[in-house]
């Protein structure tokens, strides 16, 4: 990959020189240099972050995002406060994440020996997130096909999903394979809330739901005329980095 | 092989807030400085951009600006019957990267250490005896509040700190810190306007004969020209400081005090993405001959020079003296050794206070606007009848309203589903936050060395930690969460919480980056690294350059200090080492 790349290419000019899918798995490469005389300024060179284009999973099977559609929408039903977190795109944000350097563990310390730790040293394990997502439901729904009548968990009803869900919450049920169901289910609630919150550009937070729910005013940057107006609405809806409900096209 | 390069005055390791104030004030005096920095170069039109500097998922959650573990990552444990760890993600602390180092992405609170702090040794030992801090490992940093003012006063110049003075040469000013050293004269800013979260903690704290004052901001209130004749805009209080770059040079740190002016002069250089691995040493071990440092290609270069300045981020500095030689390395069961002596933390707690009829817009933020209450800092209270030495601010700093990581609720709510999403809703903008940011006192126990297992991706061992809060800073930090629970009553809302310290320190959710000493000054070369102008005693021609020079933590944010000792420093510098080179300024 490097040969595309002389000099520091921007994340744009890279995704353009290769293939989708190994964007992910590393930054831009970077190139040592010396600086004097001047502040450097080129043009191009600021590293804006790529929208993410619905279509197409690129790392979930299709019965995983299912799967994963079922629980976003029980983690964020759909309520009158805000459409759910299947509608809401959560699942393309994840889906998106675990191709690129977040679901290949690429930035974190992954060098041995890895040994079991104590709760205030985090997590020790060596599979990234993209691993554990796929071993994590695949045990979710041997579990249910095993206690449910044969059903995954997609197949199951709200109710009997949520209790599913507070189950592996509390860590009452074991799955299969040596999968760790709370910590599976608090990477699963932590990667949904991303999605959820994170400005849509990353896939997640169709038409900024979550933000018109909050009354966060989102990626707005002069908040100068409201800062003396204490215990008063702010006036404006939110806006994304890619701009306003009204400016996006779809 | 080794590329040998042409000799420098000076070689600098890391171009932040410290490495850029040393490289200004060594090049006025005509020396050719050369900085080498591990990450990349960044500035604020092309890497802060305002189009996209509000993404709180990738600078927020991923991280983007900051050191990756991959590059490098530190072990931990509690004590020394544990094993330690690798923290393979970083979580309670995160260091920066690259030019400008955590000066960056900081929040900006701008504090001075009392004298009460570089004394605190004689100080609380005359006050209260020595009994009172046997098991604490507290130590003079040889120099005093008087001593460091004008050096405290030309940082918040450089930086066009917003805030009041509450003592001008022993003068009490109305609405300042009273409990502050006396100041020369006052910030260069006035404070910030106040959302309305600090504004009813003032109210509040106020009505319990409490002294609250807006918290010195590096968020500009004004437009400011620095003495170094640049340009900085107002603050428009965006809330995204901690974290991000601020597109609005708006946010005091090296991009917008310092490089436009650094970057210009024909005597500076600076090499990114370009990685130290040591300082080499001469035979007699007492003579630092220059760098040994790495690109991107792998390839290894040496840097002579005249001078070597330690002005990585302090748990990096520390690091460097162990994998250099320089100095020895501090052994907890005998006492002996320096380097890794005396880390510190930060003794925090926090309170929130729910309402029913309050809009607070908690995205109106800026990372330092804000109130703090002194009366139960450091020692600005009697600690006789109490149990332990020590104290917090009380801070009313909302730095944001950025939903991925700020949605309080109140106890009991759920995690997820309907109901979460109700209390979320209800809670966002209804809700108002305060807490303690405790000192941190060093104790025989609490120290840093090399990991004996693991190493980083060119085979050196990791630093590793071995730290828990001590017994006197949880005495300290709860004896502070009575006083928080006064206040958190006295607010009048539905119902509050007021989270306490617990012992264990915990390597995963965020803390604070205020990692303190293991190369701390002071008057021995038996009990500290570096003397009181943070030159190394073991090697005269090092200095070492940070927080990691801080003898303990105070309840304060450190970059005011660090900031302040750069410029102590670079005066000791110019104007007694170069007349002596390779000679100490201080004789052990």
């Amino acid at each position: 990959m490097e040969t595309h790349c002389l000099k520091r290419p921007t994340r744009r000019q890279f995704l353009s020189s290769v293939a989708f899918t190994v964007l992910a798995s590393s930054a831009a490469p970077v190139m040592a240099r010396s600086i004097s005389g001047s502040l450097p300024w080129e043009a191009r060179s600021a590293d804006p972050p790529v929208q993410v284009k619905p279509g197409g999973w690129l790392f979930f099977t299709l019965e995983e995002a299912q799967t994963m559609e079922a629980v976003a929408d029980r983690l964020v039903p759909a309520d009158d406060l805000s459409l759910g977190g299947k509608d809401a795109g959560c699942v393309l944000y994840l889906d998106r994440q675990l191709v690129g350097s977040y679901g290949t563990s690429s930035r974190l310390y992954t060098k041995g020996p890895f040994m079991p730790g104590l709760p205030t040293q985090g997590y020790q394990a060596p599979d990234t997130p993209a691993q554990r997502y796929r071993s994590g439901i695949a045990a979710l729904n041997a579990f249910t096909r095993e206690t449910k009548g044969g059903r995954r968990f997609a197949e199951l009803a709200p109710d009997e999903q949520d209790a599913v869900l507070k189950d592996l919450e509390a860590g009452k049920i074991t799955l299969p394979n040596k999968v760790d169901a709370k910590s599976f289910f608090n990477l699963m609630l932590a990667n949904v809330m991303e999605g959820f919150f994170a400005d849509p550009i990353y896939g997640g937070n169709k038409d900024m739901a979550s933000w018109k729910m909050l009354g966060f005013p989102g990626a707005r940057y002069d908040y100068r005329d409201h800062v003396s107006k204490h215990n008063q609405p702010y006036p404006l809806p939110p806006v994304s980095i890619a701009g306003s409900t009204e400016w996006m096209t779809r | 092989m080794t590329t040998i390069l042409p000799r420098k005055d000076a070689v600098i390791v890391g171009l932040g807030w410290t490495g850029a104030i040393l490289a200004h004030e060594l090049t006025e005096d005509g020396l050719d400085v050369v900085a080498i920095e591990r990450g990349p170069w960044r500035d604020t039109a092309t890497d802060f951009n305002i189009g996209y500097a509000q993404d709180e998922l990738r600078y927020g959650i991923r991280r983007d600006l900051f050191l990756q573990p991959a590059v490098e990552a530190m072990t931990m444990r509690n004590n020394t019957s544990q094993t330690a760890l690798p923290m393979r993600d970083y979580g309670s602390f995160l260091p920066g990267n690259g030019v400008g180092g955590a000066g960056v992405h900081w929040n900006g609170h701008t504090w001075r250490f009392w004298d009460s702090d570089f004394q605190i040794a004689d100080h609380l030992r005359d006050r209260y005896g020595a009994t009172r801090i046997q098991d604490l490992q507290l130590q003079n940093w040889g120099v005093t509040g008087a001593e460091m003012e004008k050096s405290f006063d030309r940082f918040e110049y450089l930086a066009g700190i917003s805030g009041r003075a509450g003592n001008i040469n022993g003068r009490i000013q109305e609405g300042g810190n009273p409990f502050e050293d006396p100041r020369s004269r006052d910030y260069p800013l006035p404070p910030l306007q106040m959302t309305y979260a600090p504004t009813l903690f003032a109210e509040v704290t106020r009505s319990l004969n409490l002294h609250p004052f807006p918290t010195p901001a590096a968020n500009l209130s004004k437009d400011y020209i620095n003495p170094l004749g640049i340009a900085m805009g107002q603050c428009t209080m965006c809330g995204f400081c901690e974290r991000f770059g601020c597109a609005n040079y708006s946010k005091s740190s090296a991009q917008t005090t310092i490089l436009p002016v650094l970057m210009k002069k024909k005597n500076f250089e600076v090499r990114t993405d370009s990685e130290v691995l040591h300082v080499d040493l001469d035979v007699s071990k007492n003579h630092a001959r220059g760098v040994t440092y790495v690109n991107t290609s792998g390839e290894e270069f040496f840097q002579p020079a005249d001078i070597v300045l330690l002005c990585a981020y302090g748990l990096h500095n520390v690091r460097l003296m162990m994998l250099s030689g320089i100095g020895e390395i501090y052994d907890p069961n005998t006492g002996e050794g320096t380097v890794g002596r005396n880390y510190c933390y930060q003794t925090n707690a926090g309170a929130q206070v729910f309402f029913d009829d309050k809009n607070f817009n908690p995205f109106v933020a800026a990372g330092a606007l804000g109130q703090t209450v002194d009366d139960f800092n450091g020692d600005a209270f009697d600690h006789g009848p109490l149990d332990f030495v020590g104290g917090a601010g009380i801070n009313c700093i909302p730095s944001n309203g950025r939903p991925i990581q700020t949605r309080p609720t109140p106890p009991g709510t759920p995690r997820w589903g309907s109901d979460w999403k109700k209390a979320t809703v209800k809670s966002y903008k209804s809700t108002l936050g305060f807490s303690s940011q405790g000192s941190s006192y060093p104790t025989r126990g609490n120290y840093l060395d090399l990991d004996p297992t693991y190493t980083d991706r060119f085979g050196r061992p990791l630093l590793r930690f071995t730290f828990d809060f001590p017994d006197n800073d949880i005495r300290m930090s709860n004896w502070v969460s009575d006083r928080m629970e006064e206040i958190a009553k006295a607010f009048g809302g539905r119902q509050y919480t007021n989270t306490r310290r617990k012992k264990g320190w915990d390597s995963v959710p965020y803390q604070s980056t205020h990692n303190t000493g293991g190369a701390i000054m002071g008057t021995d070369p038996k009990t500290s690294a570096v003397n009181k102008y943070l030159q190394s005693w073991d090697v005269a021609n090092v200095f070492v350059i940070g927080a990691s020079a801080f003898a303990h933590n105070a309840g304060k944010n450190p970059t005011g200090t660090v900031g302040a000792l750069a410029y102590h420093t670079a005066d000791a510098i110019r104007q007694q080492y170069l007349r002596n080179p390779g000679q100490p300024l201080v004789s052990a």
